[in-house]
């Protein structure tokens, strides 16, 4: 199998007529990777794909495989797989003509086919189902079909669009490692879509949060979810507490907010957003419930708040709370098997560690 | 084991008292208007072509007259065969295929673009442009062909006035007229139905077949059509059977000297008013489409339960 290849989009706009899908997308992906564009529903990443699988063409700007332009070159020409959103098996080939599709186009034997054919039903475990038709599987295993279909055409760069989305949550989850083991072990370059942000962050290398075509923050599952670049992928990405204000002080990599229900406070810069805000500037500043925890910290990193009501949830809690002015807040505690229940009314303290919090520009929020 | 439970499901979905309509209707349906006319001729088929006298008498009996008269023709003939009417028989069967073929031919490329292009309404516009001309009758229809293939029609005096040709062409005695007509008649049959399976078929598996490099050929050969099958099937089953069975065309555009099976049905049934010789010929002619449907069938492996689909 060949190693991956780097796939670059160099400042491409994808329009639908008036309509601008992808805005100014500048991405570089490192051959081998595991890298997943992840954003809401029509923001765009199957259209990025499709002009990365060559269905269609960037208005403007470059695609970039293995260092190669690939304007003018088409889908059947292009090193790349595709395995689409509904997997698009064909429905009245055989499992094993399925997944030899490729070969069958370069006029291989059926004696060949059928060999490999039975090498990749060997590796995503459905030895001796070959004979089968798409319809007498399972989703699971239409799933890995599909997936096998894609390697068996030895392909430099694999594109996934939401594989994984028609599937069950355990069977999801199952999936998720098997195609992160699959992706370590053959070694290409995997392109993922997903709007799923716990597939994105478990599986990447790397991710791409989009928002309306517009790419917000490139980085690996830690940056993009400890140090979000806007409100946008701060608030898409996991759950966070915001808080509105205007900044009423800066101190090198620190900032005052001034919010508008719960004081002043405390809080990092998030890096993307350094030297980019003033004082008297709009602002945002993201807590995590899970940075969260009951006590007081300083005067400027403690928040006082009414205990809603709480929600188990196995492994943790969830505690929500209403502050000043009827600001909800939400703070979430690991289980450590003590009863630890806070009763209901009660006004308690938290803080949280100024690094875990940080503040930015004020702007768009994703939708619930 | 299966039929019990496909009748109760059916009457579960419907109700009884709807159930019971459709059941009676349709059965009503095949019983007196298709089986019975049909059963009747079969019967006038093996009888002989007696005076009202004697029908019904001793001599009323059953027979295999009708049927070795298209073989052999008539006692005494100086010919072993009946090569008139067997010659007029085999011509019909052929020039049918000749037609579904070339329908088939015409209307994939077209099913083709209807279905799987995204132009939603002009699409369907296009297609009510192409039923339009239907509710126009079929024997008004063939004489407008007639009047654009005749020695003095429109064809002739474009080619003519061009100067491809200096003398009119007859396109009726060539038969061309009545290909066209033929064809024409019956198009939308095999449009539709293939347009139908086209546009069911789901966009990604093209994309996913050209995405692993096929070319548009292999895309047509191992996607399109075994998708199409149903579709091309039916359309080509209908378009066979009725271009064979058709009257109005051949009688409006058909050449003088050549005749097509049905006109030889049609005379024995209207002027020698042999209605039993008149059945046989009908009989053979229906037996033998089937019989052909039935056998490409076979060869194609297309099952009679996915034309219904
Ligand atoms: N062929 C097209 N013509 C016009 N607009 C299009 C076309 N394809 C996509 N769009 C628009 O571009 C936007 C992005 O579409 P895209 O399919 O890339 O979304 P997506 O991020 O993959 O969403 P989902 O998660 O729902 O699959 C959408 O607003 C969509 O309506
Ligand atoms: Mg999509």
């Amino acid at each position: 199998m060949s190693s991956g290849v780097d796939v670059t989009l160099d400042n491409v706009w994808i329009k639908f007529g008036d309509f601008v899908a992808v805005r100014e997308a500048n991405v570089n992906i490192k051959g081998g990777d595991f890298f997943s564009f992840l954003g809401p529903s029509g923001c765009g990443k199957t259209t990025i794909l499709r002009a990365v699988s060559g269905f269609l063409n960037p208005s403007e700007g470059r695609v970039l495989i293995g260092g190669k332009d690939m304007a003018g070159i088409g889908p059947n020409k292009r090193p790349t797989a595709l395995i689409f959103q509904n997997l698009a098996l064909f429905p009245l080939m055989k499992v094993w003509e399925n997944i030899t599709f490729s070969m069958e186009v370069k006029g291989a034997s059926a004696v060949e086919r059928r060999k490999r054919a039975d090498e990749l039903l060997d590796m995503i475990a459905l030895q001796g189902q070959g004979d089968k038709l798409p319809s007498e599987l399972s989703g699971g295993q239409k799933q890995r079909v599909a997936i096998a279909r894609a390697l068996c055409a030895e392909p430099d760069v694999l594109l996934l669009d939401e594989p994984l989305s028609a599937l069950d949550l355990k069977l999801r989850q199952h999936m998720r490692t098997e195609l992160r083991e699959i992706q370590q072990r053959v070694g290409i370059t995997f392109i993922y879509i997903t709007h799923d942000q716990g597939e994105a962050l478990t599986m990447s290398d790397s991710v791409a949060v989009m928002r309306n075509g517009i790419i917000d923050q490139i980085g690996d599952g830690h940056a993009v979810y400890d140090t979000p670049a806007t409100p946008f992928v701060a608030s898409f990405v996991g759950e966070n507490n915001v808080f509105r204000g205007k900044i009423s002080a800066i101190n090198g990599n620190e900032a005052v907010i001034a919010t508008n229900r719960s004081g002043e406070l405390l809080s990092r810069i998030t890096p993307a957003a350094v030297g980019k805000l003033k004082v008297g500037d709009d602002a945002m500043m993201f807590v995590r419930p899970e940075v969260l925890n009951v006590g007081e910290g300083t005067d400027k990193t403690t928040i006082s708040a009414k205990v809603l009501n709480e929600e188990f949830e196995g492994n943790s809690y969830s505690v929500f709370l209403e502050g000043n002015g009827g600001k909800r807040i939400k703070m979430a505690m690991p289980n450590m098997g003590q009863n630890q229940h806070s009763t209901k009314g009660e006004v308690v303290s938290f803080s949280y560690d100024v690094n875990n919090a940080v503040v930015m520009p004020a702007g768009e929020l994703a939708s619930e | 084991m299966r039929k019990p439970k496909m009748f109760s499901e059916f009457f579960k979905n419907n109700g009884l008292l709807m159930g019971g309509i459709l059941m009676f209707l349709v059965s009503f349906w095949i019983i007196v208007l298709i089986l019975l006319p049909q059963l009747s001729m079969l019967d006038f088929s093996f009888r002989y072509n007696l005076p009202p006298a004697l029908q019904g008498t001793e001599a009323d009996s059953y027979t295999l007259d009708n049927y070795r008269y298209l073989v052999f023709g008539p006692e005494g003939a100086s010919d072993a065969f009946n090569k008139v009417d067997l010659m007029v028989f085999v011509r019909t069967i052929l020039a049918a295929m000749a037609v579904t073929v070339l329908n088939l031919i015409l209307c994939y490329p077209l099913a083709y673009f209807l279905g799987q292009s995204k132009g939603g309404g002009f699409i369907r516009l296009l297609v009510i442009m192409l039923v339009i001309p239907y509710w126009i009758n079929e024997i008004l229809r063939a004489f407008a062909l007639r009047i654009i293939f005749g020695d003095g029609g429109v064809l002739n005096g474009v080619m003519m006035s061009l100067g491809l040709i200096d003398q009119p062409y007859d396109f009726i005695n060539a038969d061309i007229a009545l290909y066209a007509g033929l064809g024409y008649a019956y198009i939308l049959l095999m449009l539709f139905p293939m347009y139908n399976v086209i546009e069911s078929l789901d966009r990604n598996q093209i994309e996913a077949a050209r995405d692993m490099g096929a070319s548009w050929v292999r895309i047509h050969r191992r996607i399109v059509i075994p998708h199409a099958k149903p579709g091309i099937a039916s359309g080509m089953t209908m378009v066979f059977m009725l271009s064979a069975g058709a009257l109005a065309a051949p009688q409006v555009l058909g050449g003088t000297s050549s005749l097509w099976f049905t006109q030889l049905v049609y005379q024995w049934f209207n002027d020698t008013l042999n209605w039993q010789q008149g059945a046989a010929y009908a009989i053979v002619l229906l037996v033998a489409s089937i019989a052909i449907v039935l056998g490409f069938m076979k060869i194609f492996k297309v099952n009679m339960g996915d034309i219904g689909k």
